[in-house]
């Protein structure tokens, strides 16, 4: 072990952890709507590029930085409350997998507005975050890996509090508990359903924005669920925190795997490992880290 | 544009899609049918590519009425670059009379056509790409991997990095490593290198990145501890743009990165900013307006709305111009074809045999007016490729500049490589070694 490069571990590790801070933003946007209306929103992706897209071509036609930002917002705003009313409203108490399929559908409505809309080229979005790395003791760390790092941290620290001290927060939180009861004791679901969805989109614009700062802002940001997949199963997917925690096992799990074990299979295996890693967790427990064990009476 | 005025447009090409698309009626017409992506994550790409070719099937209708009288036609399927769609495509696109040749513009796409176009005996263009081993026409007749193949983009990379350093003779204990996608594309070109890294003594690695790229942390911490003096950019996509702005986290500077001709695009290095600025990468052909052909198509179709872009500033960028060029290759291979059958509607096999004699060299190159657009091509029964030159192009954050002389790959290094593959693709298949007399008989 003495030739083990330990500083170089430590760079992978950190980059590893880094990256999964992003995974986890995109993660957190399907556990809000798992958490209340227990769906696998199959269209957060879509959500997403939709939501980078609308603003960088409101950026690019003159409007400014902070109204583009608000405009967005409130689309997707719009957006939440039409999807309450045409595709989860007419499904109430329909079984999960009805809604899961709707949201799939629905992510093709969404990704094909976009292009429609804004068209299929490919933008550059600069949110005036220097990507140069700085040097800490010998390890390279991104300065814009360490903004999304924050982001999410207050993300995080916002929805938690949302969540725990607010009525709107609890009323979310009877719903996700029981519909039917939440239902009976004069909860309004059609208007919970539609603020979590704009919540979701509030997420989707947020992490937008940032993984549309890394990768451009194109038609492929809507594949990166492919990364908040396997996050979920880890965390669990009706945590917030799970999401977090979730995201930096993977992350760091995929880079350490590439790394270390790539050349075993050939290289380029992080994006499967990673679902490797999820499963074998599922076997062992089935609800993910964090997540809420089902128990049902018979 | 607004939304109205795209369902107007949208509607007005449907129209003219559909009056394009019914030529049976009439003898003198030439059929192109284009399995393109107009939407989906392969976008800029399609639009550019397909427009460019458009514009100058266009050009040739609008200036000279088609060739020698013969109209040009198209219509389009919508793939999103998906293998299933772009066979679907095949299937209801082939009906239509006519059909001179298929330019799928997609590597996926066209290796599930090759026995469907073969059965049929009408060709395959697939310009920069493709299966290396297709430049043998002995054991592919409809398959044209034109101008470049992978094996010669290698060779011309790698003579690009030693004019760079000097001479073939210094790259000798250099380090390269190649970074390439996680697809039958990128992994095409791992045994050429691995030869040539053999053959010239530098020292090899290659990594690959998993599809479609959007991670590449590892990747590049793994290149930043191996030191290389240069990396190849073997992406697609996504890929390429996060290639370079992790390559800048990473502290790898951006000038030592030489793309591949599928990293050469605007698209590719646009959405990674500044970060951009000094890369390097192979091309087939220049970008820019100046070039007489490409101002033609300004003047003649766009000054008259009649451009098949919606974005001008998109005019003569890398796909915009590749399209452009592939334009010019079909059209000319039809009236090489022309000049032997007639000036009629051709066959299939016909247009094959057009391609076959697709000899152009810089003086009729600068004759269609595109003299730097590209080299020249001399494409042979046997030789599908056509030795087409390459040139190296680097960003300066706004467009692409030339910084190289046209470079000859390896061919006659490369050639006996690409015969052994095909020779053993065809004695799997059990195709006969197609030979000079077979290749000039065309049939009807």
């Amino acid at each position: 072990m003495s030739d083990f490069d330990w500083l170089f571990f430590t760079e992978v590790l950190v980059g590893g952890l880094l990256s999964g801070v992003m995974y986890s933003l995109v993660a957190i946007g399907f556990v809000l709507i798992y958490k209340t209306s227990g769906v696998l929103n199959f269209a957060q992706g879509a959500l997403l590029l939709f939501a980078a897209l609308t603003f960088v071509s409101l950026v690019e036609r003159g409007v400014p930085f902070a109204l583009a930002l608000v405009v967005t917002f409130a689309l997707m705003v719009v957006i939440g409350i039409g999807i309450e009313r045409t595709v989860l409203r007419p499904l109430t108490n329909r079984p999960p997998i009805t809604l899961f399929m709707a949201t799939l559908g629905l992510s093709y409505v969404i990704e094909g507005a976009a292009q429609l809309l804004w068209g299929t080229q490919v933008h550059a979005l600069d949110l005036g975050i220097e990507d140069i790395p700085f040097d800490v003791g010998g390890v390279f760390i991104s300065q814009f890996d360490i903004f999304a790092a924050a982001v999410a941290a207050g993300m995080v620290a916002l929805l938690s509090i949302f969540f725990r001290y607010t009525r709107i927060g609890l009323a979310f939180r009877a719903v996700a508990d029981d519909q039917f009861a939440a239902l009976a004791i004069g909860l309004r679901l059609p208007w919970i359903w539609a603020t979590v969805w704009a919540t979701a989109g509030l997420v989707a614009l947020v992490a937008g924005l940032l993984w549309g700062a890394r990768l451009g802002v194109q038609f492929s940001l809507s594949l990166v669920v492919l990364k908040a997949l396997p996050v979920l199963v880890l965390g669990g997917f009706d945590s917030i925190l799970g999401a977090i925690v979730g995201g930096l096992l993977i992350g760091a799990t995929e880079k350490l795997a590439e790394v270390y074990l790539g050349d075993y299979f050939g290289g380029g295996i992080e994006s499967w490992f990673a679902y490797v890693a999820a499963l074998a967790f599922l076997l062992i427990r089935p609800s993910g880290l964090f997540g809420q064990k089902l128990v049902e009476r018979v | 544009m607004t939304i109205l005025n795209k369902f107007k447009t949208a509607a007005l090409a449907a129209g003219v899609a559909l009056t394009i698309a019914l030529p049976a009626a009439h003898a003198d017409e030439q059929y192109f049918p284009l399995q393109s992506y107009r939407v989906g994550p392969y976008a800029a790409g399609g639009t550019g590519f397909f427009g460019g070719f458009i514009d100058y099937l266009n050009l040739i209708n609008t200036r000279d009425g088609g060739v020698n009288g013969v109209k040009l036609t198209w219509s389009e399927a919508e793939t999103q670059y998906e293998v299933e769609r772009g066979v679907e495509a095949y299937e209801r696109l082939k009906s239509n009379p006519n059909v001179a040749a298929w330019n799928p513009l997609s590597v996926g796409i066209a290796y599930a056509m090759i026995d469907r176009i073969t059965a049929d005996k009408v060709p395959l263009i697939t310009i920069n790409h493709g299966r290396t081993d297709s430049t043998d026409g002995r054991v592919f007749p409809y398959v044209f991997p034109l101008l470049l193949n992978p094996y010669s983009e290698t060779s011309g990379i790698v003579n690009y990095i030693a004019s760079k350093e000097g001479g073939l003779e210094n790259i000798k204990g250099k380090k390269i490593v190649v970074l390439y996608h996680g697809s039958p594309y990128g992994k095409e070109t791992i045994p050429i290198y691995e030869l040539l890294a053999e053959k010239y003594g530098f020292e090899l690695q290659q990594i690959e990145v998993p599809h479609p790229g959007n991670e590449q942390q590892s990747q590049w911490l793994t290149i930043r501890r191996a030191k290389p003096d240069y990396v190849v950019l073997r992406g697609w996509g996504v890929m390429n743009p996060v290639a370079l702005k992790t390559a800048a986290k990473t502290g790898f500077p951006v000038d030592h990165i030489i793309g591949n001709v599928w990293s050469n695009s605007e698209e590719d290095v646009i959405p990674a900013g500044d970060t951009a600025k000094g890369y390097t990468a192979i091309t087939t052909q220049a970008s820019g307006t100046e070039y007489p052909v490409v101002k033609e198509i300004v003047s003649t179709l766009y000054d008259k709305g009649q451009g098949n872009l919606e974005d001008k500033n998109r005019i003569g960028s890398v796909y915009h111009n590749l399209g452009i060029v592939n334009g010019i290759l079909n059209v000319e291979a039809i009236r090489i074809a022309q000049e032997k059958f007639g000036k009629r509607t051709l066959t299939g096999d016909e247009v094959r045999w057009g391609f076959e004699h697709l000899q152009l060299d810089p003086a009729r190159v600068e004759a269609l007016g595109a003299k730097n657009l590209f080299h020249s091509i001399n494409v042979t029964w046997d030789n599908h490729e056509g030795n087409g030159y390459v040139t190296f192009q680097q960003w300066d954050g706004k467009k692409w500049n030339v910084v190289s002389d046209w470079i000859a790959p390896d061919w006659a290094l490369l050639r006996p490589i690409i015969e052994k593959s095909s020779e053993a693709y065809a004695a799997e298949k059990g195709i006969k070694l197609r030979t000079a007399e077979d290749a000039e008989a065309a049939t009807n």
